[in-house]
Formats: structure tokens, C-alpha cells, sequence
């Protein structure tokens, strides 16, 4: 996994409460066997019209935000299907961070896994960051992860708040998978118990 | 005395492999179902660091988003469908797990055939790349969602990194009225606490009226949590429970059965458990729901109208609300019932079950679909559809103007053939009524399955009291 410690980036402002995986990217591209080249399918809905062309007014089209590398989002976002393909699709887009009011779970936890940091901050804070995103290509923000600081393009700095353990992984850029087999005697010593226990989940 | 426990913190206690300091924990998963969508970057993982499968006999695998509902002696027409399905065969060949593949009797929907075969029992960890596995709560089983990354992680260690959830428990008092459904629970439910009402928490449901519903009920109340947006639903095992899993194929055998049941009988929640959370309803206070907008907490009682976004407020709500109504096509204070539909579906995870095909036949039964109406039932698992043959339900459907089709998630999610066309409207059993769900541009409205069948036969949003 790509590590995540710093990053600078144009944020671009998604003033939508409740956006769902399912319009971060839709079911028919998930016919997919591969990880990467989502990108162009990112929000489809919001994106294009229904004959596929752009909808020009839509934010991640218009000029000052299509390298965007931050997403400013409202409420519950990530909210649905269970899809690792949202977050695929944001990294392949090139997000590397979301900034919301609140996050659905199963999207916030498949972030950490794809290198993606979810920042959570209150309502007051995401109308400021707002305000300076609209400010379009100009305006970068930094997000410096062991301090856990956003610098806003004025130079105000706001903190906030992560899971020691995941901001670790994500710092370090580790893999879950090799963490977890470090601690394969201790999953043996419960499967050995659970034999006892529950043989008839046992073959 | 030690301290009461719900139901949650038993299974969670009972599965906890190794908890760090900060509280974030190491539980073992004791059941995993996969399917064709979410798992093929997951064992592209495994092979590419040369990991095998640690419990393959924990694991179980079908295919059911991709596949088709019509005739299927031709296989699978879409090319990138017939990839992940074909990926899915090999990966579970090359890595020695259970497949019911597409001409197994067994073959359906993963969250209806778990239940089905026995395989999801009290007490157990349930995961799968899927949202919907809340629905195996139903048997008072831990179930959720996870991610690819996640699936990865299971199929390599059978154990998933996680923090424990706060308790909430739901409690529907009272009985339910006439034509009232567990569906209408779960969406009276959902218009109360919102889509993001049970974030971070497991919901416990319980009451007379949840206590009430048969298993599958259960399981479709369950299924929808997610849509409350809680990690998972549980409910407490009980004699019905048990009842359900005697003697199915994968169900605990004579011998290990009576110790099985020793266990799950320890299970439900002890007196004086602490809730973070708590919510009451009153089941006699529900009538049968629609949803009118995008999100499952946009829904009304089926005797009700479209609501004002001018009512609204606060400003984003009421931006949402409008983009909800401009989709839908529909305007402010209209009558639910006089909203006219092109297409109905019965089918999903949601209800799809034996018991959904009983109420939605009764309806319509001797009475026939409105004629400017295409009608689907999809059965849930191939089983299902046999058992729904032998009892003549599907010449009832047939009969009445339906089409009969194959199992799988077909018009739930529109990733195979079924999908709706733009603008097109839909009385639909499934659980997500967002944009384009069913199809590009297509327009769903969430029910029961008798409310479905009774907007069949009337070609519009329909009262189902009023044929029942
Ligand atoms: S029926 Fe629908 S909700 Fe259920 S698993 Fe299939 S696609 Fe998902």
C-alpha cells in the first residue's frame, strides 16, 4: 500500500450529504477483475449526462479542479454498498484524502486500506475549508498526517483527530495481511480452543 | 455477578484473537462467503504474495451478481460478467474452496443460500464483500460487510482487524396490523433514525413484534440495517431459530447438534445489558411504506402524499429533497397511490425467500398484472424456486402475468441483463433506491412484496390492505 505523511493538494468542494458508493461508482463498472482504471467512471452520475457527455457545471469537470487531490464532502458519504471499487476509483482519480462531516463505516475503513486518509471534522470547519477550496487551482492545502494538521491556503492550520493504529499503517504504508501473520501462534492457540469448543465448526 | 452482556458483546468476546492496547482487536471469523465482484482482486492478492487459503472449509463461494435470470443453457452472453464469474470457478478450484456454481441447484443469492444450507448458526462471525451479509443477523450471528482489502485479509488469516461496535437496541413493540410486512418495520425504522441513524453501531432488534416474525422476516429486517447505516442487525436465536437450522445440510449433525444448541441458548442478551443506544416503535402504528425519493430514509406510509421540500428547514436537506423529486419525476403533495409504475421486481437478498414468493402469489392470485405493467419475480436461490413450484406458486405467478425467472440479484443492482430503462419507474422488493440502482436514469420505489404485487395488478403505488 502507498504510504500516506504529507500531501498538497487542490481540494474540490462536493456540497452533497449522503453521496453512496453506488454513485461513487456505479455497478455496471464493477465488472472489473483489476483494481485500477476507475477513475474515469469516478461519481459517473454527477459527472455525465446520460449520453455520457460531461456535465460542465459539475465540480471534478470544471478546469481549476480536475487534478484535484482532496475532496471536501457532507454528511454520511460513502454510504451503501460495501464496493472497495469507491475507494479505487478516488485513488485512481488521484484523491488521496477526503474531508467529511461523517463518514458510513465500510467506506471509511476500505480509505485506510487503499492509502486514502478520511479526515472527519465538524460542520463549521468543512464551510471554512469550503470557502477556501472555492478559490479553485490556486488554492492548495497540506495535510501533514503525524501532526494531524490541515494548513489551509491562508496558512491557518486546523487539527484533527485518528486512530493511533491506523494512522501508524498509514504512515508506514504496512500491509495488514503481514501484520495479522505475525500473530499466527495466537490465532492458532484459538483455533486449537475453538476445536474443543465448537467441533462442529471443524471438519 | 459479572457485568450483563447483549448478545453483541458475548459473540464479539467469544471472538477475540488477540486485542492490542488502544482497544483495536484481532476476531476470528468463522464464516466467509464470496462472490464473484468483490473477490477477484482479493485472490490476485493472495497469489501475487504467494499466500494460501487458511480455512477453505470455512468458506463458501457463488456466483450470483452477474448471472443471468433467463434461460440459461446459452451461459453468460456479457463478456466481462463471464470473465469474473469464470475468475471466480478458478479461483475457488486453485484454492480449494466450496462453489455452487451456476448450475448447482443450490446456486443464488449468497445472503439467501448461507441461511438456506444451514451454514449461518448463532453465535458465529459472518463476513462477506458485501453490505447485505447483515442479513444472516437474523439468526443472532455477528454478520457486516467488509472490502476487497479486507476479503483478502480473511481468506489469508480467517481474521479481520477491527474495533468493537457501540450496542443499540431497537425494540418494536406491540403486533403488526394487516398486510403489514418486516419490510415495513425496517423502512418505518429507517424514516426514524435515517440513513445514518445506526453509524457505528450494531442494532439489537427486538419486541413482540420482531419476536413475532418468522425467520425470514427476520432476515429482511436484518438485510436492511446497513441501510440505517449500522455495522450490522442481530437478533436474539430462539426456538424458531433453532427450529430453521434442524437438519440442514450444513447444520450442526446429531452428536455436535445438542452441544451447538447448549451454546446458542447462552447467547441472547442478559437482563440489565447496557445499550448506548435506544429506540422504541410501536408495531400497530405502522402501515404498509413506499419510499418517493433517492435514499431508503425517504419513505411514507403508502396512505400518505409526496412531501414539500419547502417544509424543509435545512438547506441541504431541502437541495436533496428537490434533486430527490426532480429524479423521481414527481411533484410535491401527490398522492403516493396515484403514482403510476412501468415495471414491478420481486426479488434480492431482501425477500426473495420462500415465504416473500407465498405473500406476493396470495395477492395475486385469480387476478391479474395491470396490462401497461412488465412484472418479474426472481427467486432467491434455485432452491427457492423448486420449493415455489412444487406449491404451484409459479403458474399463480405465471398466470397472473409475471415473468418466472432464474435466482440471482438481477434487477436489484442491474450489473446483468435486468435493468431499467431511463425514466423508467419500478415497484421494486430490493433495499437501495438510489440513483440509477436499477439502471441508468431507472426509478424505484422500495416495498414489501405484497405492496409490489398489489402495485402489479393496479399498475400504481396501491394499498395492499385493501386486497388482503
Ligand atoms: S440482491 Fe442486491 S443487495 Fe442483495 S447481494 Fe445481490 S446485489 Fe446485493
Amino acid at each position: 500500500m502507498q504510504k500516506f505523511d504529507t500531501f498538497s493538494g487542490v481540494a474540490a468542494p462536493l456540497q452533497i450529504d449522503n453521496v453512496d458508493t453506488d454513485r461513487i461508482i456505479p455497478a455496471r463498472f464493477l465488472k472489473t477483475i483489476k483494481r485500477s482504471g476507475l477513475g474515469t467512471a469516478l461519481l459517473y452520475p454527477l459527472r455525465y449526462h446520460a449520453d455520457g457527455s460531461e456535465r460542465p457545471d459539475f465540480v471534478l469537470n470544471q478546469p481549476r479542479y480536475r487534478k484535484a487531490g482532496i475532496l471536501i464532502a457532507g454528511e454520511n458519504f460513502g454510504c451503501g454498498s460495501s464496493r472497495e471499487h469507491a475507494p479505487w476509483a478516488l485513488l485512481d482519480f488521484g484523491i488521496r484524502c477526503v474531508i467529511a462531516e461523517s463518514f458510513a463505516d465500510i467506506f471509511y475503513n476500505n480509505c485506510f486500506k487503499n492509502g486514502i486518509l478520511p479526515v472527519v471534522l465538524p460542520k463549521s470547519e468543512i464551510a471554512r475549508l469550503t470557502e477556501c477550496a472555492e478559490r479553485g487551482a490556486n488554492a492548495v492545502f497540506t495535510i501533514d498526517l503525524a501532526k494531524q494538521e490541515i494548513t489551509d491556503p491562508d496558512g491557518r492550520t486546523l487539527t484533527f483527530e485518528i486512530d493511533p493504529f491506523r494512522k501508524h499503517c498509514l504512515l508506514n504504508g504496512l500491509d495488514d495481511i503481514g501484520l495479522t501473520l505475525e500473530k499466527a501462534p495466537a490465532i492458532a492457540t484459538y483455533e486449537q480452543a475453538a476445536r474443543q469448543t465448537q467441533p462442529w465448526l471443524f471438519k | 455477578m459479572s457485568k450483563p452482556l447483549t448478545l453483541f458483546d458475548k459473540i464479539w468476546n467469544h471472538h477475540v484473537v488477540d486485542r492490542q492496547k488502544d482497544g483495536t482487536c484481532l476476531i476470528y471469523v468463522d464464516l466467509h462467503l464470496i462472490h464473484e465482484v468483490t473477490s477477484p482482486q482479493a485472490f490476485e492478492g493472495l497469489r501475487s504474495a504467494g499466500r494460501p487459503v487458511r480455512r477453505p472449509d470455512l468458506t463458501l463461494a457463488v456466483a450470483d451478481h452477474n448471472v443471468p435470470t433467463t434461460d440459461r443453457r446459452f451461459g453468460i452472453t456479457d463478456p466481462e460478467s463471464l470473465l469474473q464469474v469464470e475468475t471466480l470457478g478458478q479461483n475457488c478450484a486453485a484454492f480449494g474452496i466450496r462453489y455452487f456454481d451456476m448450475g448447482d441447484i443450490r446456486q443464488g443469492i449468497v445472503h439467501i443460500v448461507g441461511p438456506e444450507q444451514g451454514l449461518t448458526q448463532p453465535g458465529m462471525t459472518i463476513v462477506c464483500g458485501d453490505s447485505h451479509t447483515s442479513t444472516h443477523g437474523a439468526f443472532g450471528a455477528l454478520a457486516f460487510g467488509i472490502g476487497t482489502s479486507e476479503v483478502e485479509h480473511v481468506l489469508a488469516t480467517q481474521t479481520l482487524i477491527q474495533r468493537p461496535a457501540s450496542n443499540m437496541r431497537v425494540t418494536v413493540s406491540g403486533r403488526r396490523g394487516k398486510g403489514v410486512a418486516a419490510k415495513d418495520l425496517i423502512l418505518g425504522i429507517i424514516g426514524q433514525i435515517g440513513t445514518a441513524g445506526g453509524t457505528g453501531h450494531v442494532i439489537e432488534f427486538a419486541g413482540q413484534a420482531v419476536a413475532e416474525l418468522s425467520m425470514e422476516g427476520r432476515m429482511t429486517m436484518c438485510n436492511m440495517s446497513i441501510e440505517a447505516g449500522a455495522r450490522a442487525g442481530l437478533i436474539a436465536p430462539d426456538e424458531k431459530t433453532f427450529a430453521y437450522l434442524l437438519g440442514r445440510p450444513m447444520a450442526p449433525k446429531a452428536g455436535a447438534w445438542e452441544m451447538a444448541l447448549a451454546y446458542w441458548k447462552t447467547l441472547p442478551s442478559d437482563p440489565g445489558a447496557i445499550y448506548e443506544s435506544e429506540v422504541t416503535l410501536d408495531a400497530g402504528a405502522i402501515a404498509p411504506q413506499v419510499t418517493w425519493g433517492t435514499s431508503p430514509q425517504d419513505v411514507a406510509a403508502i396512505d400518505g402524499t409526496v412531501p414539500d421540500p419547502a417544509d424543509q428547514a435545512d438547506p441541504r436537506r431541502r437541495e436533496a429533497m428537490e434533486r430527490a423529486l426532480s429524479y423521481m419525476g414527481l411533484a410535491p403533495g401527490m398522492n403516493l397511490r396515484d403514482i403510476h409504475i412501468d415495471t414491478v421486481f420481486i426479488g434480492s437478498c431482501t425477500n426473495a425467500r420462500i415465504e416473500d414468493l407465498r405473500a406476493a402469489a396470495a395477492v395475486v392470485k385469480n387476478r391479474h398484472v395491470a396490462d401497461s405493467v412488465r412484472a418479474l419475480v426472481v427467486p432467491g436461490s434455485g432452491l427457492v424456486k423448486n420449493q415455489a413450484e412444487a406449491e404451484g406458486l409459479d403458474r399463480i405467478f405465471i398466470d397472473a402475468g409475471f415473468e418466472w425467472r432464474e435466482p440471482g440479484c438481477s434487477m436489484c443492482l442491474a450489473m446483468n441483463a435486468d435493468k431499467l430503462k431511463p425514466g423508467e419507474r419500478c415497484a421494486s422488493t430490493s433495499n437501495r433506491n438510489f440513483e440509477g440502482r436499477q439502471g441508468p436514469g431507472g426509478r424505484t420505489h422500495l416495498m414489501s412484496p405484497e405492496m409490489a404485487a398489489a402495485a402489479a395488478l393496479a399498475g400504481r403505488l396501491a394499498d395492499v390492505r385493501e386486497l388482503v
